[in-house]
């Protein structure tokens, strides 16, 4: 008798205990969220997870959210997903192998224009030819007039308004 | 048109009951009999918004006004008369109107976005977004730099780019919305004329590129670059950047399919990329768009220009460092602000130059402010324009750093905590609309901040039986400052247990859409025809062998 009432005791005790540990850390809808806004629905066309309505996104976030339960870390659940659905599940293309071409691509263009104006410019610079006359001057007045008076002339003008 | 017509998809075939089957033809078959389907599913629940009436008409006029000037610049470099800049002054208005009508598009898709797909944004980087995006950041472009070929008779090459570049996205544009070769959410119809269509970009964009090398000779520049330091010089940099950008943007729009055609391997592009990317490099060009009035043509001194950008410099620098004492903390965020502050002020400068100088006249500031505005509308209706920009860029700098989400499970009587607002969840209803079809759940919360009712609100999830789609419509609380907006959320089952809520923040969101309103306003007002001279045709030349100038 005694028995029983200790392993009853030793149950209740068990029982109460799990349900206090996973009631220490359930685990809220925001941080489901929050990892579940990196991911991108594996079904629907261009959907962010924390948004799709469908079943397999439900699954997924409910997997999250065990996961989560479980412990683990935003970097572990986003690598579980991109190796078991591929990276193209991910929101932020990765930057290996052939995908960071992505992201170097329009650095590198960047960069090459970038090049490209300066040299034209260098190039204009060095060059100075004196404005075709005739026409230039007809829309912007006499070349050759000194910097210095240029500047003394915008000057006043700014002095007046 | 004709040809597609013909052999591929012809847009006027009917329905027809022939015998037994139905088929497609244009004329009536003989012994058919006209197939008249019951009624449909309706338009399709997602686009039932009124920013929908005008979303699909405006860009397409956005797109195809840009023929126009396209078609003037074509005609230009084939009968050798590139160099001139007669083709930029008949077809100004005409790449304003387009232009207007394509940012109108834009913004209308934006709002629709942000008011129907449940997602508390209003851009998601979708390549049918993109497709639309692309063609407005080379017409921005575009519109900026013939102003250079006007006034100095250079860059005529770029121009001749920008334009084929601007009309080929616009043809690649509408290939990816229709041909679903990109997946996307907006993939609202499907067809069959994708590869016919992409033959035709290539063919256009080619061709032209061809017409231009071929006639580069005509497309000399007038004039050279006085000084790194000069209006053409940073009109120049704006044109690499908004290059850049719509380069990083048509490569992230194309790599998904890149990226399975080479590795097998489908890779997603999303916003992270495009913040990363783009962000940047639009924040450049916000800048360019502060400091390009104030840089003289030919060459500007770099006192002066030091002179004109102290105040507005300081001033947003204070501005910035009140922000970051009230807690701002993310440096984006707070190098946003200081650029926003620094641009709307060097913009509002040169209204305010602009008055000063009238009223030298003796005219009173408002009277001074009315004449300025009529008789430099090109001008002013562009720095308005600017002005919008601006604005948008205050929202856009509010959402990315500052939204804020929670979402919860409520029983009736519980509530959401979200940045000093409180929902509580009062009650629910059912009921059906529109004959039964739609099936609508609409929860009743109450929105409290600091103790006090703000509003009762109503969010409401639909189910459309015809069509079976789901759809979540939020309501929003708005202020100049924030949107509160509540969504009943769309996979979570609404019941006794309660029901689950999401709520946004959207810290200046509203401004996006007030931005988009100056911007409209302000390219009107620089578009309307006014009380000009008619454009003279006749260049004015004189005899090349006048070399004593003007002063000898």
């Amino acid at each position: 008798m005694k028995l029983w009432l200790v392993l009853l005791g030793l149950l209740l005790a068990l029982t109460w205990l799990a349900g206090a540990v996973s009631a220490q850390s359930p685990v809220s809808d925001d941080q489901v969220n929050a990892i579940a806004k990196k991911l991108y629905c594996p079904v629907c066309e261009n959907t962010p997870l924390d948004v799709c309505p469908t079943q397999a996104c439900k699954d997924w976030r409910a997997l999250i959210r065990q996961q989560l339960s479980q412990g683990w870390t935003e970097a572990q659940i986003l690598d579980y997903f991109a190796a078991n659905y591929g990276p193209g599940v991910l929101a932020q293309p990765p930057a290996r192998g052939f995908t960071s071409l992505v992201w170097l691509l329009p650095v590198l263009g960047l960069a090459g224009g970038g090049l490209i104006l300066w040299r034209l410019l260098r190039g204009w610079q060095a060059r100075r030819l004196p404005p075709a006359a005739g026409v230039a001057e007809a829309r912007l007045g006499p070349a050759g007039v000194s910097p210095e008076l240029l500047d003394r002339i915008e000057r006043e003008i700014e002095a007046r308004f | 048109f004709q040809g597609v017509s013909l052999f591929i998809a012809n847009p006027f075939e009917r329905l027809w009951f022939l015998g037994e089957e139905v088929v497609q033809s244009v004329w009536q078959p003989a012994g058919a009999v006209p197939a008249i389907p019951y009624d449909g599913q309706g338009l399709n629940p997602l686009l039932r918004h009124p920013g929908m009436i005008g979303h699909p008409p405006t860009l397409y006029l956005g797109f195809v006004g840009f023929v126009i000037p396209y078609a003037f610049a074509i005609a230009a470099l084939v009968t050798g008369r590139g160099g001139e800049d007669t083709w930029i002054r008949t077809t100004r208005r005409w790449t304003l109107v387009a232009w207007l009508f394509l940012s109108i598009g834009l913004i209308l898709g934006g709002r629709w976005a942000y008011d129907v797909l449940g997602w508390g944004g209003y851009w998601g980087w979708d390549p049918v977004e993109n497709a639309s995006f692309m063609p407005w950041l080379t017409g921005t472009a575009f519109l900026h730099s013939v102003m250079i070929q006007e006034r100095r008779g250079m860059l005529k090459v770029w121009n001749m780019i920008l334009i084929i570049l601007t009309y080929s996205l616009v043809l690649f544009g509408t290939f990816i919305t229709r041909s679903g070769v990109i997946s996307s959410v907006h993939s609202f119809a499907r067809s069959a004329i994708g590869p016919a269509f992409f033959a035709f970009i290539s063919l256009t964009f080619l061709a032209s590129l061809f017409l231009l090398f071929d006639r580069l000779k005509t497309l000399k520049s007038d004039n050279e670059l006085d000084s790194l330091l000069s209006r053409e010089a940073v009109f120049l940099l704006q044109n690499l950047l908004f290059l850049g950008i719509t380069f990083a943007t048509f490569w992230g729009t194309i790599f998904p399919m890149v990226s399975e055609l080479v590795t097998g391997e489908k890779i997603t592009v999303g916003p992270p990329f495009y913040n990363k990317v783009n962000g940047p490099l639009f924040a450049a060009l916000v800048l360019t768009m502060g400091v390009a009035p104030l840089l003289a043509w030919r060459r500007q001194s770099a006192t002066r220009l030091g002179r004109a950008l102290w105040l507005p410099f300081v001033l947003a620098a204070a501005i910035t460092s009140g922000l970051f004492l009230t807690g701002v903390r993310p440096v984006g965020a707070l190098l946003g602000y200081w650029l926003v502050a620094f641009v709307g002020l060097t913009t509002l400068g040169e209204f305010g130059k602009g008055i000063k100088a009238r009223m030298r006249h003796g005219e009173n500031p408002a009277v001074a402010l009315v004449y300025l505005l009529l008789r430099n509308r090109r001008r002013y209706g562009g720095y308005g324009v600017h002005l919008g920009v601006v604005m948008i860029a205050l929202g856009v700098v509010g959402t990315n750093f500052f939204q804020q989400e929670t979402q919860g499970l409520l029983r009736p009587g519980e509530s959401l905590h979200l940045g000093g607002y409180t929902l509580t969840y009062e009650t629910l209803r059912q009921y059906a609309l529109e004959g039964g079809d739609r099936q609508v759940t609409e929860a009743q919360v109450s929105l409290y901040r600091d103790g006090k009712l703000l509003r009762h609100l109503r969010p409401h999830k639909d189910f459309f039986l015809s069509s079976g789609q789901p759809l979540s419509i939020p309501a929003v609380f708005s202020r100049p400052g924030e949107d509160v907006y509540v969504l009943l959320v769309a996979w979570e089952e609404v019941g006794p247990e309660g029901a689950t809520f999401k709520v946004y923040l959207n810290p200046l969101v509203n401004w996006i859409w007030g931005g988009g309103l100056a911007l409209i306003a302000g390219t009107l007002f620089a578009a309307w025809p006014g009380r000009e001279a008619a454009p003279s045709w006749a260049a004015v030349r004189r005899p090349a062998r006048s070399g004593a100038g003007v002063f000898g």
